[in-house]
This record gives C-alpha cells, sequence and structure tokens, in this order.
C-alpha cells in the first residue's frame, strides 16, 4: 500500500493525543502519584485536544474532494471510517465540558466530574480502536485483517501519551514513580503486541494468483499487464519496499520505539533526558506507522502479477 | 434482480474493444467524464471501468494465453458499499447494481481499498471515486431498440465474449451458461459473492510436442539408464 504521509502523521499524532487524554484521565480517576492540580489538567488536557486536531486537520489533507467531509458521519451503522469519524467529533464537547469543569475549579468528589472522565477515559481509547478497526476490517489487505492491529493502534497511542504525561509532570516538578512503572508497563506491552504482529504477517497467508483468477489448477503467469504506465491502481496499491529496508527499518521500530526509552527510563531522569526519549519513541512509532502501510500487499496486486498475498 | 456479466475466457481475444467502447460511452454518462491525465505525454494514465490483463495458463506444452477482462462484479455482499462513510456507494435494490453517488463522495479511497478486484478507480479532476455502472443509464432507456438495452461493452464484443443477463432468473441466458459451461467467480474465498461470472476455456487437445520415438532415441535411452546405473 501507498505510504501517504498525511494518513501516517495523523494516526501517531492524534493517536498519541488520545493516548495522553487517557492517561490523564486515568491519573485523575486513581490520583496517580497525586494527580495534577487544576492548572495542570487544563495544560495537558488542551495539549491532548491540540495533538488531536492537528491530526484530524492532517487526515482530511488526504481527502480528494474534502467539501463532502462532513457527510462521513452518516454511515456509523456499517463503516469503521464512519465510527471513526462520529467518535472522534463527539469527543470534542465531552473534552470541552470536562476542562470547563476543571477551569471553574471543580473537584473530583463532584459525580458529574466522575461520569465525564470515565467516558474521556473510553472515549479516547475508543477513537483508537476505530482507527485499528478501520484497517482490520478489511479482507483484502491480509496484513491488516488481523485483530493485532486495533491492539497495536490503542498501545502504541497510550505508550506515547503516557510518556508524554510524564514528561508534563517532569516540567512541572511533581512525582513520577508510579508513572515510571506505567510508562514501562505500557512500553513492554505495545512492543511485546508489534513483535507478534511481525511474526503474524512474517509469510503470504492470503489468496492466490489461482483463486483471483479462478484457474485453481494450473499454475498463472501475468502475461501483460494492459497499461503502458501507471494507474489509479498500481499507484494506490502497488508499492513495493526491499526484503532488506523492512528488516532494517523494524529493528529501527524495535530500538527506537521500544528497547531504548524502555532500557533508559529505569536510570534517573531529567526533563531533557526524557525529551530525547520521548522524540526517539515518536520517531519509532512513525517508522512502525511508515512500515504498516507500505508492507501491506493488496490482493488487487494479485492481478498484476503478484503469485500470493 | 440481480443483473451482471457473464464473460467468456474461451473466446475472448484481448481485442480492448470493450474497454473502449466503455471508455466512450461512460464518458458522457452518469458518472463521466473518465478523466484522462496526460493523453498524448510521455505516461499516458485516466480512469477505466474496464481492464484487460493477459495471463499465461498452465506450463508448456499445455500452456494458454487467457485474456481477462475486469470491470465491476457487482457483489451481492459489497464491501465497498458498507465501509463507505459518507453513503456515496450504494446498491440498488432492484437490480443490484453498485453505483457512486457523485455529490456525496468525498474521495477518501476507502472503498477501492475495501475492494478486491480493482474495480473502482479516484478521478484526481473531479475528486470522486468512479466505476462501472453497467450502463445503468444505457439498460433502461426506453428509446434504444429492445436489442441495444445492453451495457455498451457486451454489444461491441466482437466475439461473443461477453453476455447480460440477470442471474435471479434459473432460465436467464448468463444462468444457463455458468451452469453448461462450469463458470466461476474470482476470488469467492473473501466471501463478496461477485454476481459476474467468468467461463472458463473448454478442454483442448494439445498437440504433441514430444519426439516420436526412434532407434536413435531408444539407444539414447539404453545409454542414459545403463549410465545411471
Amino acid at each position: 500500500m501507498h505510504p501517504a504521509i498525511s494518513v501516517i502523521f495523523f494516526t501517531v499524532v492524534s493517536g498519541a493525543g488520545y493516548g495522553l487524554m487517557a492517561l490523564v484521565t486515568l491519573s485523575m480517576l486513581f490520583k496517580i502519584d497525586g494527580g495534577l492540580d487544576h492548572d495542570q489538567v487544563l495544560v495537558s488536557g488542551t495539549l491532548a485536544m491540540i495533538l488531536i486536531t492537528i491530526g484530524l486537520m492532517s487526515s482530511s489533507l488526504h481527502l480528494a474532494n474534502p467539501k463532502n467531509a462532513w457527510r462521513s458521519m452518516s454511515r456509523f451503522r456499517t463503516s469503521w471510517l464512519s465510527r471513526e469519524a462520529v467518535l472522534a467529533v463527539s469527543f470534542y464537547p465531552m473534552a470541552a465540558l470536562w476542562l470547563l469543569q476543571w477551569y471553574l475549579d471543580s473537584s473530583m468528589s463532584n459525580v458529574v466530574t466522575l461520569v465525564l472522565t470515565f467516558l474521556l477515559f473510553a472515549g479516547s481509547i475508543a477513537v483508537n480502536f476505530a482507527t485499528g478497526m478501520l484497517y482490520a476490517s478489511l479482507k483484502t489487505i491480509p496484513q491488516w485483517n488481523t485483530s493485532l492491529v486495533p491492539a497495536n493502534y490503542i498501545m502504541l497511542g497510550l505508550m506515547l501519551g503516557s510518556l508524554l504525561l510524564t514528561l508534563l509532570r517532569l516540567y512541572y516538578g511533581l512525582p513520577i514513580d508510579q508513572m515510571l512503572i506505567i510508562n514501562i508497563g505500557l512500553i513492554a506491552t505495545a512492543g511485546i503486541l508489534k513483535i507478534m504482529y511481525y511474526f503474524w504477517i512474517g509469510k503470504p497467508h492470503g489468496p492466490s494468483i489461482n483463486t483471483a483468477t479462478a484457474f485453481t489448477r494450473a499454475t498463472v503467469r501475468l502475461f501483460d499487464v494492459g497499461h503502458t504506465s501507471g494507474t489509479f491502481l498500481t499507484d494506490e496499491f502497488g508499492y513495493q519496499v526491499a526484503r532488506f529496508k523492512i528488516l532494517l527499518l523494524r529493528w529501527v521500530v524495535y530500538l527506537a520505539a521500544f528497547l531504548i526509552p524502555g532500557t533508559l527510563l529505569a536510570y534517573n531522569l531529567e526533563f531533557d533526558s526524557l525529551m530525547v526519549l520521548l522524540v526517539l519513541a515518536f520517531i519509532g512509532v512513525f517508522v512502525e506507522r511508515w512500515l504498516f502501510f507500505a508492507e501491506a500487499r493488496h490482493v488487487v496486486t494479485l492481478y498484476h502479477g503478484n503469485q500470493r498475498v | 434482480m440481480r443483473l451482471g456479466l457473464v464473460i467468456d475466457l474461451d473466446v475472448c481475444v484481448g481485442c480492448n474493444a470493450c474497454t473502449v467502447s466503455c471508455k466512450q460511452w461512460n464518458t458522457s454518462g452518469t458518472t463521466g467524464p473518465l478523466t484522462d491525465y496526460m493523453p498524448y505525454g510521455k505516461d499516458p494514465s485516466g480512469v477505466w471501468f474496464n481492464r484487460i490483463r493477459n495471463y499465461e495458463i498452465g506450463d508448456y506444452p499445455n500452456n494458454k494465453t487467457v485474456h481477462f477482462p475486469m470491470s465491476c462484479m457487482h457483489c451481492e455482499d459489497a464491501a465497498c458499499v458498507t465501509v463507505c462513510p459518507t453513503g456515496a456507494s450504494y446498491k440498488r435494490k432492484e437490480d443490484g447494481i453498485v453505483l457512486v453517488d457523485q455529490d456525496k463522495c468525498m474521495g477518501c479511497n476507502y472503498c477501492s481499498w475495501a475492494c478486491p478486484y480493482g474495480a473502482r478507480e479516484l478521478d484526481r479532476e473531479d475528486g470522486t471515486m468512479k466505476k462501472c455502472t453497467l450502463c445503468v443509464d444505457r439498460i433502461y432507456d426506453q428509446s434504444l431498440d429492445p436489442i441495444d438495452r445492453q451495457p455498451s461493452c457486451v454489444i461491441t464484443c466482437p466475439a461473443h465474449a461477453r453476455h447480460f443477463g440477470d442471474f435471479d432468473d434459473p432460465n436467464s441466458n448468463v444462468n444457463k451458461l455458468v451452469r453448461e459451461r462450469g463458470g466461476n467467480a474470482l476470488m469467492p474465498e473473501l466471501g463478496y459473492n461477485p454476481t459476474n461470472m467468468y467461463l472458463p476455456p473448454r478442454a483442448v487437445k494439445n498437440e504433441p510436442a514430444l519426439e516420436k520415438e526412434s532407434l536413435i532415441s531408444k539407444v539414447k535411452d539404453w545409454v542414459n539408464k545403463s549410465v545411471a546405473r
């Protein structure tokens, strides 16, 4: 699949924003490391909403006809893309109301605030789940059609969000003992799930050129693809990446996203050193998302000569 | 009604008359134009609803060239319709034709990702998704002779490799052909129940390509066997 930069940017940055919102609400619900005070909630919640908004604006860049984008919320009963849009848009009034409560000096004992906090936590997980399901629901791309995909999207979002929250806590000079345990737990879980995913897609296991052409009792070879230069289909689905480059980039993902931040978190952290680790983790997840698209093989490439996908 | 096509791979000669007539009819039809990019440039490209690819089936000497026209299969369980977030993609209840409402499409490409057959192509000029309409603007046209109320590709085919009909009627021309010739659906394992069917080439007896046995070849065989022992 063609790795579109706007979609990669959207899924990583918005995913981290929803992850940050999930961790902020979680730390308020359970007073993790003592929670945050009103101003700190406002700043971290606003930062999450800014990340989410930048990402969503980037996602509209890949639309060829964005003036109809408002219609994308109409088919939530069947389409995961529509569900993602509905969930992402309904997140805004909830977040605005929640932040307003903190601005008006409310406290967690208020039942309405408590319910709203929980809804925001569930909502931020749900958006990342919908983003993952958007890809996982496609039977035409065997590398995506697995439940590991939404699991990856949720865990990587939570992982980046938790690192962001730890960084904010360091900035405010707050304790980070419990946050560090959460950080390491999320990095380990996200890393293990990603390794599982790479093993899962290791060998082609989807349809073959034989079922694609219904000649299941003979070898089938492409003679002539029938067009002299690229088409929409070859532009969108014909992306090829060298095997060695994939293996190299997977190691970049392992090291930058999981191993280096996960190991160095155990040492005494300053704001600056965590900043470096966070940038490294973002680079790792960007490479992970690029690979997610570049490694995916659409079944239509069988008609263009691939033997298996 | 469940309208669709039967394509006879035995007689298709790969002349591209169907693809060109499709382009000609539909570029001025309901979802036209089928925009061309740089038609006279170095890399001409553009939107087509129907494409022919050519394959070699089997190994020499039992091989055969097969020309393979493909357009929208108008699936019974069309994933392109269920994934569409805007409701622009829809499947007509009355005849099963899958269409794109050009006024609602936002050009997100998601339906083309869901289609295994490459039936949908984005028009970069209009920013909307376009696809085979089964010539919906032709097959119901009362001003045409009944014989002409068929998709443009079917009427044009000089080899009569394309047949149009109702798959819900067990005695329609298309269902008879599928029964008699053992028609196949493409990639049935994905479960989209494509309506269009493909008739496999008829069995033919190949000319033996091996040499006749002569005295010299018998001696050679004997020597080879003795050496192998």
